[in-house]
C-alpha cells in the first residue's frame, strides 16, 4: 500500500497520538504510561515519512539508525524486515524508543517537522522493537562467527556496557560483564522508573546477550572485588562503563535531616529494591505527604512522579530557573503536570528546616526572577529581595545532578582523568592505558542512554580492531 | 549465589556464618565490609567481614539478628546460600604502630572489632581489649581476642562475667594509669558506647577511631544514604569510612538518622509476625 501512496496523501496524514493511561489512574500506580501504537497506527504513521534522500533525521540520531529504511519496511507491512534493519543499528531499540529525547534528536531534524509535526520516529522505533521482542522466533537467531579466542571484560551493565558486550559478542569475542549491583541495567533499572521503562524490557535485552554467550557477573565491584590490573591480566581488553553514580549534595543546612534523599537513593529504593512498589520488598521508603523535588531534569521528573505514585498529596518540582530552561524532556514535564505535579519555578532552596525531632518539615525557598543572560546564553535567575518563604515538605529529594564516582578510577592511577574525575578517552573510547577503553557517563558526565550506547558501539569496534590487529584509532 | 558453609550460634541472636566468596576473601583487608542480600526482594545490608580464609575462599560474617533482614540471613542454614554478597567495600583500617592501643567492642561490635584488633596486634601494637555486653551470654569471641591481646577485660551490665558496669569503666583505668595509657583507641559497638568512649578520650587527646554503622543501600558511593557528619562535613561512610575520627563525628545526627525507618520496620515486623501465626 505504501508504494502506491502519493506524496500528497502522505502529507495529508496527521501525526499519531500515543495512547496513555488515564492521568488520575496512573498517578497512583507504576504501570507504563505510554501504551504503544497498534499495528494500524504504526503503519499509517510510517507512511507519513516521505523518504528524504538526504536523510536529515539519521544525522540527528547519535547512533545513525537507518530511519527511512526501517520506516519504509514498516509502511510496507514487512515488520520482520523493519526489525532487522532497526536491531542491526541499535542494540536497545525498545529502550531508546521510550527514553530518547527524540524531540531534540532524530525528530528535531525531520523534514515533516518544518511545516507541521515530525514523523513519530520514537513511537515507531518502540513499536518495531516491541514487535521484534514478541516475535523473536520469526526473526531467527543471529549467526555467530567462530570464536576468536579473545576475551574482553566490560565494567558496568548499563546501556554503554550492554551495547559494547553485544557488539563484541557478535564479532566472536568472549565477553564478561562485571556489575557492582546485584542486578543488570544500570540507570535503566535503578534510575528510570517502571512507568517509563518496564523492567521486563531490560530483562529481555539481557537474556538476548546471554544467548550470544555473554557472561554477566553481578556483585563484582571493580576497584574493590577485582582491580583493573587484575582484569587486564585476565582479559585481552577492557571496556569501562561504570556510569556517573555519585550524587552532588546541595550543601544547604538541613541536608542530613531524616526525609532528605538524593535522587539516586530515592529512585534506587523504589526501582531497584522495590520499596513502596512491590509488596514482596522489605526495603523501606518514607512516604511523604508533601514531597519537594529540587531540580528540573529528567531525574527530577522521575522522582516527583514517583512521589506522586507513592501517594504524596503534594508532589512539587522546585526549580531555580523558569520552565523554559528545564533540561527535562517536554513529554516528562507534560506527563508530570497531568499527574498533578506542581511546578514551583523560579524558586531556589535555601535550607531544609526540621521539626525539632530531626525530620524535615519545611523547605525554605527564595523566590527568583530572570535577570540578564549569563555566559551560557540562559537568563540567569537572581533573588527577589526579601521574598523568602517556607514550603511544607516532609520529604525532600535532591535531584541536582551526579558526578563521576571515583571508586574505580581511584584504584587505577594510570588511567588519565579530566578535572571532573571523568575518564579521558579519544573519539573511539581509547584511554591512556593500552587495551582499556571507556564510554558512557563515566566519560561524558551525565548524558543520555543513546549517547552511552553510541560510545559502547564505537568502543566495541575499536576493541575489535585492537584485538585483531586491524586499523588503529 | 554464595554458599553458606557454616552457621553457628555464638550468643542469643548472634550467629557466625562462614560463606564461600573467593574473590572477596582474596581482596579483603581488616575493616572492610560486604553488602548482603539473602534472597530476591530482601534489603541490601552491610556486614563487616570478620575474617577471611583466602586459601579456602571463605569469609566469616558475624550477624546479630535485630530486624527482618538480619533474621533472614541468620536463618540460612549451612548448605544454603545467600543470593548476593558484594565487596570488600569501604576503606581498610589504617594500621600503624602506636605502641599501645586499646580495642573496645560492645555487642556485635566485638565481632567487627576482632579483625581490626588482630591486624593491630600483627603490626606490633600491644593490644588491650575491652569487651562489654549486657550479661555473660552476650560476650563473644573472648578466647579469639585473648589469643593476641596483652590483656582482655570484660564488663557486663549485670556483673555476670568480668567487671560489673560498662566498657568505659575499664577504659578509665587504662587512661588514668600512665603506664597503661594507650596511644590510640578503637571503639566498635552501639552508637552510645562509641560516643561515650570518644567523649572519654577527648580531654586526653587520645586518637580515637570509631566504626560507624549508618543505613546503607548500595555501599559504593552511589546513593549518599550512608552520609555521616564528620568534622562538620558530610562524608559517605561506605566509601570514606566506615572508620572515622571519633572526636569529629556528629553522633547525635548518626543516632537520629538510624531511627529513620524505625516505625516502618516495627510495622513490618508486626506484619511478619502476624503472618507467621496464621
Ligand atoms: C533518573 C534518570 C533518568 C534518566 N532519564 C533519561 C532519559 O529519559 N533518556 C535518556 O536518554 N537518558 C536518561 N538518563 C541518563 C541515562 O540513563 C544515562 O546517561 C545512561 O544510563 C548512562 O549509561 P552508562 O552505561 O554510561 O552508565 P549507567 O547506566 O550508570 O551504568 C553503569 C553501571 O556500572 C555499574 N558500576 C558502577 N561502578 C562499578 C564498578 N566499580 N564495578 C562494576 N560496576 C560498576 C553501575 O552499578 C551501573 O550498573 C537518565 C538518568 C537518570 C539518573
Ligand atoms: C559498615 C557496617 C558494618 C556492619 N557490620 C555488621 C556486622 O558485622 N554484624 C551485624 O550484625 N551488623 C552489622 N552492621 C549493622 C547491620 O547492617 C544492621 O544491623 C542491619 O542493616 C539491620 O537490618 P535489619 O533489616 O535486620 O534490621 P532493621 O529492621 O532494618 O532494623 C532494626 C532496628 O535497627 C535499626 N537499624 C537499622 N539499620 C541499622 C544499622 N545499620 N545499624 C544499627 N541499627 C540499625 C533500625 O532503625 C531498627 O530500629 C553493620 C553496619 C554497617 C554500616
Ligand atoms: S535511537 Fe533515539 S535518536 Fe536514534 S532514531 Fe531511535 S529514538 Fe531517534
Ligand atoms: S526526515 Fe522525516 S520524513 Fe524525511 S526520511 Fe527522515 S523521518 Fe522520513
Ligand atoms: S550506601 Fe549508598 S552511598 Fe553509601
Amino acid at each position: 500500500m505504501s508504494a502506491t501512496m502519493t506524496m500528497k496523501e502522505r502529507l495529508a496524514i496527521g501525526r499519531v497520538r500515543m495512547t496513555e493511561l488515564d492521568a488520575v489512574v496512573r498517578s497512583r500506580n507504576f504501570e507504563e504510561v505510554n501504551r504503544g501504537l497498534s499495528r494500524e497506527e504504526a503503519e499509517c504513521e510510517a507512511n507519513r515519512c516521505i523518504q528524504c534522500t538526504h536523510r536529515p533525521c539519521v544525522d540527528g540520531c547519535p547512533v545513525g539508525v537507518s530511519i527511512p529504511e526501517f520506516l519504509e519496511r514498516l509502511a510496507a507491512g514487512d515488520l520482520a524486515g523493519s526489525a532487522r534493519i532497526l536491531t542491526g543499528d541499535n542494540a536497545l531499540p525498545a529502550v531508546c524508543g521510550r527514553v530518547c529525547p527524540q524531540e531534540t534528536q532524530c525528530e528535531a531534524r525531520c523534514v515533516r517537522g518544518v511545516k507541521g509535526e515530525p514523523v513519530a520516529i520514537g513511537y515507531l522505533e518502540r513499536f518495531v522493537a516491541d514487535w521484534a521482542m514478541a516475535h523473536a522466533d520469526e526473526l531467527g537467531r543471529p549467526q555467530l562467527p567462530a570464536s576468536t579466542g579473545r576475551r574482553v571484560a566490560v565494567v558496568g551493565c548499563g546501556p554503554a556496557g550492554l551495547t559494547a558486550a553485544g557488539e563484541l559478542a557478535r564479532r566472536g569475542h568472549g565477553v564478561t560483564i562485571f556489575e557492582a549491583l546485584h542486578d543488570t541495567g544500570g540507570v535503566l533499572r535503578y534510575g528510570i522508573p517502571e512507568f517509563r521503562l518496564p523492567k521486563e524490557i531490560i530483562d529481555r535485552e539481557v537474556a538476548r546477550l546471554l544467548e550470544l554467550g555473554v557472561a554477566v557477573e553481578c556483585n563484582v565491584v571493580i576497584g574493590k572485588t577485582l582491580t583493573i590490573a587484575q582484569l587486564k591480566s585476565a582479559f585481552d581488553a577492557l571496556f569501562v562503563a561504570n556510569g556517573a553514580g555519585l550524587p552532588m549534595m546541595l550543601n544547604i543546612p538541613g541536608e542530613n535531616l531524616k526525609g532528605v534523599y538524593s535522587a539516586n537513593e530515592y529512585l534506587t529504593r523504589v526501582n531497584l529494591m522495590g520499596a513502596g512498589r512491590d509488596s514482596q520488598s522489605t526495603t523501606p521508603i518514607l512516604l511523604g505527604r508533601n514531597v519537594a523535588v529540587i531540580g528540573g531534569g529528567n531525574t527530577a521528573m522521575d522522582c516527583v512522579r514517583t512521589a506522586r505514585r507513592l501517594g504524596a498529596e503534594r508532589a512539587m518540582i522546585v526549580y531555580r530557573r523558569s520552565e523554559a530552561e528545564m533540561p527535562a524532556r517536554v513529554e516528562e514535564i507534560k506527563h508530570a503536570k497531568e499527574e498533578g505535579v506542581e511546578f514551583l519555578v523560579l524558586n531556589a532552596p535555601l535550607e531544609i528546616v526540621g521539626d525539632g525531632e530531626g525530620w524535615a518539615s519545611f523547605l525554605r525557598c527564595q523566590r527568583m526572577e530572570l535577570g540578564p543572560p549569563d555566559d551560557s546564553g540562559r537568563r540567569r535567575p537572581v533573588p527577589v529581595e526579601g521574598a523568602e518563604y517556607d514550603l511544607p515538605a516532609d520529604v525532600v529529594v535532591n535531584a541536582v545532578g551526579t558526578r563521576a564516582n571515583p571508586l574505580l578510577t581511584a584504584t587505577a592511577p594510570d588511567l588519565d582523568l579530566n578535572r571532573w574525575g571523568n575518564i579521558e578517552s579519544d573519539e573511539r573510547g581509547a584511554t591512556s592505558i593500552p587495551g582499556v577503553y571507556a564510554g558512557g557517563d563515566i566519560v561524558r558526565g551525565g548524558s543520555t542512554v543513546i549517547l552511552a550506547m553510541g560510545d559502547g558501539k564505537r568502543a566495541a569496534a575499536a576493541i575489535h580492531d585492537y584485538l585483531t590487529g586491524g586499523g588503529a584509532a | 549465589m554464595f554458599e553458606v558453609i557454616g552457621n553457628d550460634i555464638l550468643a542469643p541472636n548472634l550467629h557466625r556464618l562462614t560463606v564461600r566468596a573467593p574473590r572477596v576473601a582474596a581482596a579483603r583487608r581488616a575493616g572492610q565490609f560486604v553488602m548482603v542480600r539473602s534472597a530476591a526482594g530482601e534489603e541490601r545490608i552491610p556486614l563487616t567481614i570478620g575474617d577471611a580464609d583466602p586459601a579456602a575462599g571463605t569469609i566469616t560474617l558475624y550477624v546479630q539478628a535485630i530486624g527482618a533482614s538480619t533474621r533472614r540471613i541468620v536463618a540460612v542454614p549451612a548448605g544454603g546460600a545467600l543470593r548476593d554478597v558484594a565487596g570488600p567495600l569501604g576503606l581498610p583500617t589504617h594500621i600503624a604502630n602506636w605502641g599501645r592501643v586499646a580495642c573496645i567492642g560492645g555487642g556485635v561490635g566485638t565481632a567487627v572489632l576482632y579483625p581490626l584488633a588482630r591486624a593491630l596486634a600483627e603490626a606490633g601494637n600491644e593490644v588491650t581489649t575491652i569487651i562489654g555486653g549486657r550479661s555473660a551470654q552476650y560476650i563473644i569471641l573472648k578466647d579469639e581476642l585473648a589469643a593476641f591481646s596483652r590483656e582482655l577485660l570484660i564488663t557486663t551490665e549485670d556483673g555476670s562475667l568480668g567487671r560489673k558496669g560498662f566498657v568505659t569503666h575499664a577504659l578509665d583505668d587504662l587512661i588514668t594509669d600512665p603506664k597503661l595509657r594507650p596511644g590510640a583507641v578503637f571503639a566498635v559497638g552501639p552508637v552510645p558506647m562509641m560516643r561515650a568512649v570518644a567523649e572519654q578520650t577527648r580531654p586526653h587527646g587520645i586518637e580515637t577511631v570509631v566504626s560507624l554503622n549508618p543505613i546503607m543501600i548500595d555501599g559504593t558511593g552511589m546513593c549518599g544514604g550512608c552520609r555521616v557528619v564528620v568534622g562538620g562535613v558530610s562524608r559517605f561512610a561506605c566509601v570514606d569510612g566506615p572508620e572515622f575520627d571519633g572526636h569529629q563525628v556528629d553522633f547525635a545526627n548518626l543516632t537520629d538518622r538510624l531511627s529513620t525507618y524505625r516505625k516502618i520496620e516495627a510495622e513490618h515486623a508486626c506484619r511478619l509476625a502476624g503472618k507467621e501465626t496464621v
